[in-house]
């Protein structure tokens, strides 16, 4: 079956099963590997992307449900969130194997489009989701605090 | 589109061979000075034509390539699976090169011994691979002389460039320079030249008071860019022209075989290409990972369970303590007369400790890429022994080792997983290789239920333990242990007596006793084992912090005052636990709420000391850890924020172990499956960590498992603290534990 996608501002027409996950037509059939696979359960997080601005787990998303609406992957992340919380990752060394890091970021580039100013509580609401087995937790709540500071002091927060 | 053509990744700062060579030019070049390698002998540049470094000229050394578009680039041995190893090995050899960070990249070295042999696992090179948290302390000196001697001929070039002696010479930040004639040169300016200076026999290296980049706290890992930007590639990220992706059905039971299997509803599925049997099970392929595993849950398969494992948890703990209590076993370690100092010891504690299996679940699971033709073999993945994945698939494969090139890749975690003496993934990608005829690449991947219910685990254990302190205050202390060997797979042959690995970090190691027994029953079981971030000092740290707190306790005196007395011998465990004590307050009254409590604990592995102090919340039969501080002492700190960061993720991973880690058996079957019911820590349960590290001028020692240890007995001894509760059962389970202490 023929599915429009729009990815990363792109739009992408594919051939595939409309069961197949999006996880897995993003990476097999769009060379789109950044976005990981860690559980296939919506468990780990380590699938998250976002539709409509939305993090969503790519994992147990069927393609059917995603047809013509807006897919941004890791590799697509251009928010102004999404900038501050990948430099200050790089600023703080958050990630470690940085297998999980991809849905890390795209699940606190979420939340600070949305919170721009969370507090630890709502890190952890908005973070539990996304598991890190190197356990990088104490430098993600780091990192996304900084990010928040940094987009307030640059006024795009 | 066929995305399959596409073959363009890269990742900043990180290359799987040294660019403009191929791969099999690359080993020619390094292969030509043979184990003379080891401590940096320089050939001079001599790549093939076209764009990369070697043919753009330059020093070329096994370890680094100084090439004159004025990068370092590092050639990393040793597996980057999240310790650090990718920036800590180059820190050391910028460090006596004294080249710029900014200059500095990372490659990963093919397979080849002697060559990138792990001089730890062996002092002549045998094996690569990584762990034992061996990576830094066993390339310190090789990396550190690499480094001197590329600088030493800049340095030469230099000078016969300036027509001026060498001593008058500086190198800093990259830049070669003569003060007294202002002259100036980047590396790059000088590479090619310098290439063809003589190599110097003897360098002089720094003395510790000297470093600028080792012992940086701001040095960023070279990895951290690539990593944030979704594009450091791991082997489930590799694309070939062609290439199919494969999943294997495996018997639910350990030893079980294919009887018989029917493929037709799988190879119904749109998009399946094969379906082949394989030693471990049966492959379903497909063009992607969703038609392969459609194929594979239509699959039908007879299994032949006459040899599998078929008892369960509770069966072999049963068996376990029959084992305990039979005479049948081997002495680790006897000291004194501990029946008698036992006897006349003032308090007593007889306990019984348990352990599950345990997965490693690291977030990539096991995945491998494997091209094969007739003469040649091509592995991708996250190979953490190099040589011995890359014996295994020549014997799958029916090729000679040379024939198989191992393309070393970043491992999203391993924490021993990857590391097996059979090459379990490696050995199946080739199998299935193999088995369709090397017609296309294969990619296989495991998916989530596959690494929890196959794994090779953290072996089950049961302690028993009779300890007792004297009027004086001397301990005796008594202990079997039963578990299954994990060294006894290896291929050079198990060990003689006592698997080392099953007791290491016992209590007549880690204190001063003159009363002790340590002996080890091995028990049969067809359940597959593995080392498990910190391997035997996972359980043997366990038992011996608890009942060293209870003794204390029994003795009416202080935990840290106790556990001090016992370490004059051993002054790093005193040391770090003397500053974990300290930073934490431990000498003031702690708060008193409801259900709060704090435990310390310290722990001596992999020649590495790390005491931590933990702070809890207990609600109902909740734990939660508010708090911890931890002292390392891992010799010279190479790299600090790594060091900080290694702590606090071995005492992440060493919490979801005490708090819920278990793979338990039902009838031989695995009971969990994925992370709902393999439960792990999730940000919202991660405490609060305070890292401090020791100052020293001793060589540098692991940190990549020596903070796994410390954390559950510190667990532990907090939640007696805050409810008298005592757990000798992990996972901890306070219902149970409270349950078991009225009875």
């Amino acid at each position: 079956m023929s599915i429009e996608l729009t990815v990363n501002g792109q739009v992408r027409r594919l051939e595939a099963d409309p069961d197949m996950p999006l996880l897995w037509a993003l990476r097999d059939h769009l060379a789109l590997t950044g976005t990981k696979f860690g559980c296939g359960m919506s468990l780990c997080g380590a699938c998250t992307v976002h539709i409509e601005g939305q993090p969503t787990r790519s994992c147990i998303t069927p393609l059917a449900a995603v047809a013509g609406k807006r897919i941004t992957t890791i590799e697509g992340l251009s928010t102004p969130a999404g900038r501050a919380v990948q430099q200050a990752w790089i600023d703080l060394n958050v990630p470690q194997c940085g297998y999980c890091q991809s849905g890390q970021i795209m699940s606190a580039a979420a939340l600070l489009a949305s919170n721009p100013h969370p507090s630890d509580v709502d890190i952890d609401g908005a973070m539990a989701g996304n598991i890190c087995r190197c356990a990088t937790y104490v430098r993600i709540r780091q990192a996304i605090h900084r990010a928040a500071t940094t987009l307030a002091a640059s006024g795009a927060g | 589109m066929d995305f399959r053509n596409s073959e363009s990744w890269t990742a900043p700062r990180r290359r799987a061979v040294a660019p403009g060579m191929t791969r099999r030019q690359f080993v020619k070049v390094t292969s030509i000075a043979g184990a003379g390698l080891t401590l940096g002998v320089v050939l001079p540049g001599c790549g093939p034509k076209g764009g990369g470094i070697a043919a753009r000229g330059g020093i070329v050394m096994p370890f680094l390539h100084v090439d004159s578009g004025n990068t370092v680039t590092v050639i990393c041995k040793h597996l980057e699976a999240g310790q650090g190893v990718c920036t800590g090995l180059p820190a050391i050899v910028a460090e006596e090169l004294d080249a710029a960070w900014s200059q500095m990249h990372v490659a990963d070295a093919p397979a080849k011994v002697p060559t990138y042999g792990n001089l730890a696992f062996n002092p002549q090179g045998l094996v690569q691979g990584t762990g034992g948290s061996t990576s830094v302390a066993n390339s310190w000196m090789q990396l550190r002389q690499a480094g001197a001697t590329a600088r030493a001929m800049l340095v030469r070039a230099a000078a016969k460039r300036w027509h001026v002696t060498p001593e008058g010479i500086m190198v800093k930040d990259g830049v070669v320079s003569h003060p007294a004639s202002g002259r100036t040169a980047s590396f790059g300016e000088l590479a090619e030249s310098a290439a063809r200076m003589p190599v110097p026999r003897h360098v002089k290296l720094k003395d510790p008071d000297q470093f600028t980049l080792i012992g940086r706290k701001d040095l960023p890992r070279l990895d951290a860019r690539a990593k944030s930007k979704g594009k450091e590639r791991y082997a489930i990220d590799v694309m070939l022209p062609g290439m199919m992706t494969a999943v294997v059905l495996r018997s639910p039971r350990f030893g079980g075989k294919v009887k018989s299997f029917d493929a037709s509803k799988a190879k119904a599925v749109p998009g399946v290409v094969d379906v082949v049997e394989i030693p471990s099970g049966v492959a379903v392929v497909g063009r992607d990972m969703w038609s392969a595993k459609k194929g594979r849950d239509l699959l039908a398969v007879n299994w032949d369970d006459s040899v599998a494992e078929k008892r369960g948890t509770a069966q072999l703990l049963e068996d376990f303590r029959r084992l305990a209590s039979g005479k049948e076993a081997l002495t680790a370690i006897e000291r004194g007369n501990v029946d008698t100092a036992l006897e006349q010891a003032q308090k007593r504690i007889e306990a019984d400790f348990e352990f599950p299996y345990l997965a490693h679940a690291p977030m990539e699971t096991l995945t491998a890429v494997c091209r094969l033709s007739q003469d040649a073999c091509e592995i991708w993945a996250g190979c953490q022994f190099q040589t011995v994945d890359q014996a295994n698939a020549a014997k799958v494969t029916g090729l000679e080792p040379h024939q198989v090139s191992i393309d070393t890749l970043a491992a999203g975690g391993s924490f021993g997983r990857r590391a097996n003496f059979e090459s379990d993934y490696i050995v199946e990608v080739a199998s299935i290789a193999k088995a369709t005829g090397g017609r296309y690449p294969v990619r296989l991947i495991w998916t989530r239920e596959d690494d929890v219910q196959h794994g090779k685990y953290r072996p089950l254990n049961l302690h028993r333990i009779v300890a007792g302190v004297s009027r004086e205050g001397k301990v005796a202390y008594r202990q079997r242990v039963v578990g299954q060997s994990i060294m006894a797979g290896a291929p050079w042959g198990g060990p003689k007596g006592v698997d080392p690995s099953a007791v290491e970090g016992n209590a007549a190691e880690e204190y001063d006793l003159e009363q002790v027994s340590i002996t080890w029953s091995e028990p049969k079981v067809g359940i597959p084992v593995l080392w498990w971030r910190s391997v035997g000092h996972t359980h043997m740290a366990f038992s011996k912090e608890v009942i060293i707190d209870e003794l204390a306790e029994a003795a009416g005196k202080d935990p840290v005052a106790f556990r001090l007395e016992l370490l004059a011998g051993h002054p790093r465990q005193a040391g770090v636990l003397r500053l974990a004590a300290e930073k934490a307050g431990w000498g003031k009254p702690f708060p008193q709420g409801k259900g709060r409590g704090r435990g310390v604990a310290v722990h001596q592995s992999f020649n590495t000391a790390v005491a931590q102090a933990a702070e809890i919340t207990v609600s109902g039969t909740d734990i939660h850890v508010d708090r911890v501080v931890c002292a390392v002492d891992c010799g010279i700190a190479v790299t600090p924020q790594i060091i900080e960061a290694q702590m606090q993720s071995a005492i992440g991973y060493g919490l979801s172990a005490a708090l819920w880690g278990a793979i338990t058996f039902t009838g031989g079957r695995v009971d969990q499956s994925n992370f709902d019911d393999y439960r792990v820590v999730r940000i919202n349960e991660m405490p609060e960590i305070e890292v401090y590290i020791v100052p020293s001028t001793a060589a540098p020692t692991g940190v990549g498992e020596p903070g796994t240890p410390p954390i559950a007995p510190a667990v532990a001894n907090a939640v007696r603290a805050a409810t008298g509760i005592r757990i000798r059962r992990l996972p901890f389970d306070l219902a149970a534990a409270r349950g078991a202490q009225h009875t």
